[in-house]
């Protein structure tokens, strides 16, 4: 027998994952809900291409979940954007093997 | 800038994946409102690779082969039986069983998305989750069948379920010939993942 297949094939995949069962669980959107928005999302990259079921397939689920957060004012497109940045410099000014941290000022627009 | 960050004599951390950075922007946004707690994701994630698996179904698997009352009471109220053994829970409500026979072999499919039984089987393998499944479940459910080596008798229809956010199904597949007498335990090795979705069938006592 095979070695069994890992459950997510990227960390990323089960970090986004976890955040949205948790944002379920918490009883910010009905599960079917989700299902609805997801299976447009996919059905929308869908047409240019055959998803594979890990990036593309992940890909798809963040599209959806920003869009969502987006639209229910929890977290906006500019902010998640300034966010997102602020960790990319985080990482490339943090000396390899040291944990990367945000700066503290990271952030503080956010709320 | 008083300091350059790109000290290029000691290599900076790996960049991660830009849908990764996207990932952990808004998980830091929903933290900082306290929206999301770092260590509820961490149980999730420990929750879905560690705990919860295919073992589940084979457990009911191998407890309707054993358990003819079992069995019965599995096709007529599945989700009272599988909450009473603790299989319940995200993706796990509104289970439907469908049990193969010499006539009728099931597959299921999420043509929509993936919707999946989790407390039964876990996180779907990343082929359930891709277009080309997906389309082509439905489409040419022999072909497929035949892509994961299994090949029917003529006389076995393929019945194909399509899985919803509503209604989740579990195949239970046929118990293999020369497995009488096996212990419950022995019968749950029988069982594979593919076989409770219908692209595989149960394994062969070896």
């Amino acid at each position: 027998m095979s070695a069994p297949e890992p459950v997510f094939e990227a960390p990323w995949h089960a970090q986004l994952f976890a955040l949205t069962v948790h944002l379920n669980e918490a009883g910010h959107f009905a599960w079917p809900d989700w299902a609805e928005r997801f299976s447009a999302t996919l059905k929308r990259h869908g047409m240019a291409k055959d998803l594979n079921g890990g990036d593309d397939y992940f890909t798809a689920w963040l599209e959806t979940l920003e869009s969502f957060l987006a639209e229910v004012d929890m977290a906006a497109p500019e902010t998640v954007e300034e966010m997102r940045a602020a960790w990319e410099r985080a990482y490339l000014s943090t000396e390899h093997g040291k944990p990367v941290t945000l700066p503290k000022s990271a952030g503080d627009g956010a709320l | 800038m008083p300091h350059d960050h790109h000290d290029h004599d000691h290599p900076h951390t790996l960049l991660p994946p830009a849908p990764a950075l996207r990932v952990k922007a808004l998980e830091t946004i929903l933290t900082q409102k306290g929206l999301v707690d770092a260590a509820a994701l961490d149980v999730i994630i420990d929750t879905y690779e560690n705990k919860i698996g295919p073992r589940n179904g084979a457990h009911v698997v191998a407890k309707a082969w054993s358990d003819p009352a079992f069995a019965q009471a599995l096709r007529t109220d599945a989700d009272k039986v599988l909450s009473e053994l603790g299989y319940y829970g995200r993706q796990g409500e509104h289970m439907v069983v469908v049990e193969n026979t010499p006539q009728t072999h099931n597959m299921v499919v999420c043509t929509l998305c993936s919707c999946y039984p989790w407390p039964l089987l876990g996180i779907p393998p990343g082929w359930y989750k891709s277009d080309a499944y997906r389309a082509r479940a439905v489409r040419e459910p022999r072909a497929v069948l035949a892509d994961f080596g299994v090949s029917l008798p003529e006389q076995t229809a393929v019945r194909v379920w399509d899985s919803t956010a509503e209604v989740r199904y579990l195949v239970l597949p046929m118990r293999p010939e020369g497995s009488e007498g096996l212990s419950e335990e022995a019968l749950m090795d029988l069982v594979t993942r593919d076989s409770m979705i219908g692209t595989g069938l149960a394994k062969d006592r070896s």
